[in-house]
């Protein structure tokens, strides 16, 4: 099932490697940043509506 | 006062949050799924090239990449317009939620850029019109995040960064023809063969456009993602203001 | 206008005013740049227009911040905005002033750093003209780049980032210009574009650095 790359083998498995790296650091960085920023701004509208 | 429904409606943060997170979910999957679609199919499905060999499979990342790097460009130049003209704030959001998808979209460009040209030319890294005009958008993309980064209120970083995306388009493709002046003569034979222009032969071309729709995709999903953060930050940052104020 | 420009001037030339410093950047790259390749006559000659574009580009660089940092701090600026010169001519003198006092001194100062770059004698005259074509252009960019950053404190390493990538445009050309007429080759493509550049940038940058600033001020 694995491809014959032949002499180019390291040059095409390493552009696949680092893109799906690149992307997938973005992707997790833009998660994790919503997460927390969501995270905080229901804390403090929870605190806004405990003080009234 | 008539209500017509428009796109202007979802300049409304609360509106474009709604249907932000709708979308959201969807565009996310069918970009991860497209994705998944073009880089097997073009990985273990298509034939080598009869000049690169195997190396032509990084087309189905580079060619995707290098579009949605300009794109995105081009997405941040038309918020930055519509920030000024119209003052709507989740324009200037997205189009600092843009930037670091752009960024990473280039870098992607360069590498595989990069990588593919190391067999043919010997070396990991050439001073090719193509790839020397992506390092410069690269540098262009860098000043842009720094001065949002540097700008502590909100509408004068918008507004700041706003003209710095103007001013940069200009010279950005100022720069294209200057470097394109500069080398010329040099690597004309390999660029050639990176060239998106050259004729990519059918076999190649439709794993590549599932490809170019994915990163499409992936590249709205975190825009969209990434907007939403930068909405709430501002909210948090109003929150927070206000309550230093009491 | 003229009395600002004199001002302006006048301000950069005393003690303390940065006068100077600019051609003692130059001279400090000149001297470094053979440590750092080598002294070998006919390497430097090959590569001394571009290290002479380098040298005076950076050296244009480092005077940025004083365009409207010192108005800025003491409310100068702020009067300035009020007086019935329109910003875009305002911001025009700043660029005029940097390039008189900054630039002019290193395209006179071209021929000595030349010498010892062992610069071909055909590459003395390209060198000046590409120079002095295109520093009014490097003048007006950087006079851009420090409106978007005069309200921040150590906005210098902000401002080389923002001004460096706008910049190649001109030193791609300007340097090619230096080269080709060093080689005594056809220069006039690239001498055409570097003076478009520097007219265009002058007729239209002001109008962007006025915004700027009127920015910064609120």
């Amino acid at each position: 099932m694995m491809v014959d790359l032949g002499d180019y083998a390291v040059p095409v498995i390493s552009a696949y490697i680092s893109s799906i790296v690149i992307l997938t650091v973005l992707i997790w960085a833009s998660l994790s940043r919503s997460a927390k920023v969501k995270r905080e701004l229901e804390e403090f509208e929870s605190k806004r509506k405990s003080n009234g | 006062m008539s209500e017509k429904r428009s796109l202007w409606e979802y300049a409304n943060p609360r509106k474009f949050m709604g249907l932000s997170g709708t979308l959201l979910p969807w565009v996310a999957i069918s970009g991860g799924a497209l994705l998944l679609i073009g880089l097997i199919w073009g990985f273990f499905f298509t034939p080598d090239d009869y000049r690169q060999g195997s190396t032509v499979k990084i087309i189905y990342l580079h060619v995707p990449s290098a579009l949605m790097a300009i794109n995105a460009w081009f997405m941040m130049l038309v918020a930055s317009l519509i920030w000024l003209i119209r003052r709507h704030h989740v324009s200037a959001l997205a189009a600092r939620a843009a930037a670091p998808v752009g960024v990473a979209m280039t870098v992607i460009a360069l590498v595989t850029g990069a990588i593919w040209g190391q067999p043919m030319w010997g070396t990991w890294w050439v001073w090719d019109p193509r790839l020397t005009s992506f390092l410069i958008l690269f540098l262009f993309y860098l000043g842009y995040i720094a001065l949002w980064s540097a700008i502590e209120n909100d509408d004068t970083a918008a507004d700041l960064t706003s003209v710095l995306a103007i001013v940069g388009s200009v010279f950005a493709v100022l720069s294209r023809y200057a470097v394109n002046f500069w080398n010329q003569g040099l690597h004309q034979g390999a660029s050639l063969s990176m060239d998106k222009e050259e004729n990519v032969a059918d076999i190649f071309y439709y794993p590549l456009l599932v490809a170019i729709a994915a990163f499409i995709l992936i590249f709205v999903a975190l825009v969209l993602l990434r907007t939403r953060t930068e909405i709430r930050a501002r909210q948090l940052r109003a929150y927070m203001a206000r309550e230093r104020m009491q | 206008m003229i009395a600002l420009l004199d001002r302006d001037i006048k301000l950069a030339i005393r003690a303390g005013g940065g006068f100077g410093l600019g051609l003692a950047f130059f001279l400090i790259v000149v001297v470094l740049v053979p440590f750092s390749v080598g002294p070998k006559s006919d390497l430097l000659a090959i590569i001394a227009p571009g290290i002479l574009w380098l040298g005076a580009l950076l050296a244009c660089l480092l005077s940025l911040d004083r365009i409207f940092a010192l108005d800025y701090e003491d409310g100068s600026l702020d009067l300035l905005a009020t007086s019935p010169l329109p910003m875009e001519a305002i911001v025009s003198i700043k660029a005029l002033a940097h390039f008189l006092t900054t630039a002019v001194p290193l395209v006179l100062a071209t021929p000595l750093f030349g010498v010892m770059l062992n610069l071909p004698a055909e590459g003395f005259v390209w060198v000046m003209i590409s120079l002095a074509v295109g520093t009014p252009a490097l003048s007006v960019i950087g006079t851009f780049g420090a409106a978007l950053t005069v309200g921040l404190k150590r906005g210098g390493l902000l401002l080389s980032i923002l001004v460096l990538p706008l910049y190649v445009p001109t030193l791609i050309f300007g340097a090619e210009v230096a080269r080709r007429g060093t080689l005594g080759m056809d220069i006039q493509t690239p001498l055409l574009m570097l003076a478009g550049i520097t007219f265009a940038t002058i007729a239209l940058l002001p109008f962007a650095s006025a915004a700027v600033i009127r920015i910064n001020l609120r």
